[in-house]
């Protein structure tokens, strides 16, 4: 049951073969057994939990159910909930306790879904390894002692041993994809704007965009209809036509055209991933798609826009966490100054830091316009680089990440070669492109992620594209060893 | 002072930030009321909590946009909210969002009226949006700070003038132009001792034909008209004083001491923040249309100056007078009523408004509006003077009755039997009683002691109550005195 599909438990919910009060105690019944072994959950909500699934029970029997009414979900502990904790991986918010919800939230309650905790993340959905957490790191399902990817480790954990059919993440620069593809399971970053991010707390504004995290194309579909919409609440969210994102799965896909970029498959690039790649481009020849050489020029320079632009962002929008209102405070502070240096110092992780004092001297007067405006003219590039691109073809096609899940502790040390397994996925954050990973194949039991990257609010063409995919693969159906049972 | 216009010229430029008076915060819903209890109309959005984003508030650029057209200004179609980043308690986000490189009130001016009744233009560099900060509160904590923020997301406009202006006296009459035009506006209750009009002054001095600027000073904290004059004028003293001592200026800011009357260094140039200011990312640019901007400008009250000029040309004013009488909306409302109801004795009314009224409710402390005499009253009281009802003296009685709310213009009149006499017997009569009761005074008068006429002039308006046509008497007086 708990490697089932949420559109497969939505039915067994339907048909009444089993209520949401037994689902919830199945999954929380393994969050305690399996939890300690991948340390996926910061909070589990469990008396909320049980609660919300009698409601939901009883809302069915009243005939009152949608298609996600009763089904356990979790949340990444980025989005807020009102009266339970929010650290968002960090000990500067471990006291934290919002007082609302964040949109997404609201939006998976009205939908009728039980949240069962939330997941572990990197401090700040800062990293790509979840070793930045103020609770632990994660632990791959697959191989516990590898990574589980970054920032949301936890969710994608979580989802792939089966403890949670879906969970929601957040992507800055990869943040799900990259965890998706290093756990085995589908994740999808929408169109920036698509998705509220009202009560997501802020790691780098114009980049952050909430999505799901699930099995399969289909269950993403099914979240990202519960999820996406415009929010008057968010400025940046745009007022764009919502579609049925489960309309279109079943589309032929014969003729579509999908760009391989050339960089994307250059150097630095793992031979096991390029060749699960190459067969994943097979099958969808062989379902008609049309395969198109394409360039995106300025990928080289998407790594080092990013890393001006996101900690530039990072540095004002963690200015808040004083020390003052709410959150960590140090003890016995002896003026203003004390304060906030030992709160900030104390509260946050060092790779928070390292951002923040990165951003604050791209910021600082005199360096503005070498650092945080040219990168904001390369961020335009890479945008016409699509643009471009996208004339062409309906989608891009490339890997998710250069490598499988790399061990736990082998990159703390070299932050480079941390930001560099975000490669492939960065440029999209930058160019507000939805994107998402889905799983292709397997090197030494560690799975590989495939990329597919959208035009502009079209979602439902990468869904399709993926959903094709997952009919005539199963690499979305294995399931991590010590996790079957 | 005494050097200053010899040698010296002082070079001084504003930063004027109204309070917005719209219902809600810049960028929440929360109430922008002020007075509440601390941190009662502060929301999650003006306390900085993680994840809240901020929603453009349209009330507050609509009177953004007021402002620049009453100030004959570019407006923007294009601005961009920007972060003016540094850490204070009272600043929750540890960030302001205000507008940096794109502000939303471009180029402008305002002509303002000297003491001699010349006119200058001050240029206005530009006008933009940002919140304000909440306020720390020191004392009462004993040895800690309280932070309320109840104003913290408050919307301010905050005006910038080029240095274009050369004394105390000009920053003033600058500052008073732009107070005037925000109130006509309706955008800003003007209101100092509240803190909802504020004013820093950029000051520096140079030797007259120096084409050079001084370094300035950012003089803060200055609250009322008075003290502006007073820390300019104190700041320009001070600067002099160092420059003519062979010493130089700092560029720094400098607090204003009311109860001292001087400026005290706040912090230097190198202490000052960084603010790394950059886009806003979590608000979009703002883009204006030209049909947003029409539409508000339709909705644009007479200026001030504008009702300052009609003044001029439709009552005949002096510039001087108009601008007083302009200085408010409801000083020139309660004006052009009383000119109605007084036969359209414009410049009477203007007198007795500027003089009578205004001295009598500056010494009681009130505004115009609350004035115990109705425009109408006052206009009806001129009217009756105009008509040889009463004598301005009488007037001034019946004033000080009206004031005392003793009934209106007429009832006063027939109460106290104050209507002037102008029957030609009666007043002979009286006169030949007063000559009769002063046989001696009469007799020396007759021996040119002329003086003398005033005493028979007071002896007969005592006797009448003061109701006697004062002309009237002046004509008949002098006939019987000189024994025809």
């Amino acid at each position: 049951m708990h490697h089932k599909t949420i559109a497969a438990l939505s039915r067994d919910l339907s048909t009444k073969k089993i209520s949401s009060v037994e689902l919830t105690q199945h999954y929380l019944e393994r969050i305690r057994r399996l939890n300690p072994q991948l340390n996926a959950f910061i909070t589990v909500t469990e008396e909320h939990a049980l609660d919300s699934a009698k409601a939901a029970d009883t809302a069915r029997a009243q005939g009152k159910a949608g298609p996600l009414t009763g089904m356990p979900v979790a949340q990444k502990d980025i989005f807020c909930t009102d009266g339970i904790k929010t650290s968002c991986g960090s000990r500067m918010l471990d006291n934290f306790i919002a007082p609302y919800d964040a949109t997404v939230v609201k939006k998976f309650k009205a939908a009728g879904t039980i949240l069962l905790g939330k997941t572990n993340m990197d401090e700040f959905a800062m990293g790509s390894s979840n070793e930045n957490s103020y609770y632990g790191p994660v632990n791959n399902p697959w191989q516990l002692e590898h990574i589980p990817g970054g920032s949301s480790g936890g969710s994608a954990a979580a989802v792939a041993a089966g403890l949670v059919p879906a969970a929601t993440g957040t992507d800055t620069g990869g943040s799900i994809r990259q965890p998706a593809a290093m756990c085995g399971i589908t994740g999808i970053k929408p169109t920036y704007g698509r998705v509220s991010r009202y009560g997501m707390v802020a790691f780098a504004s114009s980049l952050d965009q909430g999505g799901p995290m699930a099995k399969t194309a289909e269950d993403n579909a099914l979240l990202l209809n519960i999820m996406a919409g415009f929010d008057e609440q968010d400025s940046t969210s745009i007022d764009h036509p919502v579609p049925d994102y489960t309309a279109h799965l079943n589309d032929s896909i014969k003729g579509k055209r999908i760009g391989l970029p050339k960089e994307y498959f250059a150097a630095g690039l793992e031979s096991d991933v390029a060749k699960a790649i190459d067969a994943a481009i097979k099958e969808y020849e062989k379902a008609g798609a049309i395969m198109v050489d394409i360039s995106l020029p300025t990928t080289h320079l998407a790594i080092p826009a990013y890393y001006v632009l996101a900690p530039a962002e990072c540095s004002s929008n963690l200015a808040r966490y004083d020390g003052v209102r709410y959150g960590y405070r140090c003890k016995d502070p002896i003026d203003l100054e004390d304060l906030y240096k030992r709160s900030r110092s104390e509260g946050f992780g060092a790779e928070v830091k390292r951002r923040i004092m990165i951003g604050t001297y791209a910021l600082s007067s005199g360096y503005y316009d070498a650092y945080y405006l040219k990168a904001q003219k390369i961020r335009r590039l890479i945008c016409q680089d699509f643009t471009h691109a996208f004339k062409t073809v309906d989608a891009i096609l490339s890997p998710t990440a250069p490598s499988t899940a790399f061990k736990l502790g082998e990159k703390t040390s070299d932050p480079i070669g941390m930001y560099l397994s975000d490669i492939y996925t960065i440029a999209v954050n930058l160019a507000g492109l939805p994107a998402m990973s889905l799983p292709a194949g397997f090197s030494r039991g560690l799975p590989i992620g495939l990329q597919l990257i959208g035009k502009l609010f079209d979602e439902s063409t990468l869904l399709n594209l993926a959903h094709c995919y997952q009919q005539a693969t199963d690499w979305h159906t294995h399931i991590p060893e010590a996790f079957v049972s | 002072m005494s050097d200053i216009n010899k040698e010296w010229e002082a070079v001084i430029g504003l930063e004027i930030h109204a309070q917005l008076a719209t219902k809600s915060k810049i960028f929440s819903g929360a109430s922008t009321q002020f007075g509440a209890e601390p941190n009662t109309q502060a929301c999650a959005i003006d306390l900085g909590m993680p994840g809240v984003l901020p929603v453009l508030n349209q009330e507050a650029v609509q009177m953004a946009v007021k402002f620049g057209l009453g100030a004959d200004a570019a407006i923007a179609q294009k601005s961009v909210f920007a972060r003016k980043n540094y850490f204070y308690p009272d600043l929750p986000k540890g960030y302001q969002i205000s507008q940096y490189e794109w502000p939303i009130v471009g180029q402008g001016h305002m002509d303002i009226l000297l003491e001699d009744g010349s006119s200058k233009r001050i240029g206005i560099t530009r006008a933009h949006l940002e919140e304000d900060a909440g306020k720390s509160l020191h004392d009462d904590f004993s040895g800690l700070s309280g932070i309320d923020l109840n104003r913290a997301g408050t919307p301010l406009l905050e005006i910038v003038s080029e240095p274009e202006m050369t004394s105390a006296k000009e920053a003033v009459a600058y500052l008073k132009t732009i107070h005037t035009l925000v109130r006509y506006l309706d955008i800003c209750d003007g209101n100092m001792q509240e803190g909802s009009f504020r004013c820093d002054a950029n000051v520096s001095v140079r030797r007259k034909g120096d084409p050079k600027l001084g370094t300035r000073a950012e003089l803060k904290n200055i609250n009322s008209f008075r003290f502006v004059e007073r820390a300019i004028n104190y700041e320009i003293e001070r600067q002099i004083g160092i420059l003519e001592n062979g010493g130089s200026i700092k560029q720094e800011t400098r607090l204003y001491d009311s109860n001292k009357n001087e400026t005290r260094a706040m912090r230097s140039k190198e202490e000052a923040n960084d603010y790394r200011y950059f886009p806003d990312p979590d608000l979009l640019p703002l883009v204006l249309t030209d049909a947003f901007i029409a539409a508000i400008k339709q909705t644009l009250p007479e200026l001030p100056q504008q009702k300052r000029q009609r003044f001029i040309d439709q009552y005949g004013l002096s510039p001087y007078d108009a601008s007083i009488l302009v200085s408010s909306k409801e000083m020139a409302l309660y004006y052009e009523n009383a000119v109605k109801e007084s036969g359209d004795q414009a410049k009477l009314v203007a007198n007795w408004v500027i003089s009578e009224l205004l001295g009598s409710l500056n010494k009681a402390g009130l505004e115009i509006e609350g004035s115990p005499i109705a425009s109408a009253q006052l206009g009806k009281l001129i009217s009756r003077i105009a008509d040889d009802t009463i004598s301005g003296k009488i007037a001034k009685t019946i004033f000080e009755a009206l004031w005392q709310q003793e009934g209106n213009v007429d009832e006063i009149i027939q109460k106290r039997g104050l209507k002037q006499v102008t029957d030609t017997g009666t007043i002979d009569t009286l006169i030949d009683q007063i000559m009769e009761a002063n046989p001696q005074h009469v007799a020396d008068y007759r021996r040119g002691k002329d003086k003398l006429f005033g005493f028979f002039v007071g002896q007969a308006m005592k006797a009448s109550g003061g109701t006697l046509n004062p002309a009237q008497l002046n004509l008949l007086l002098k006939k019987k005195l000189a024994g025809d």
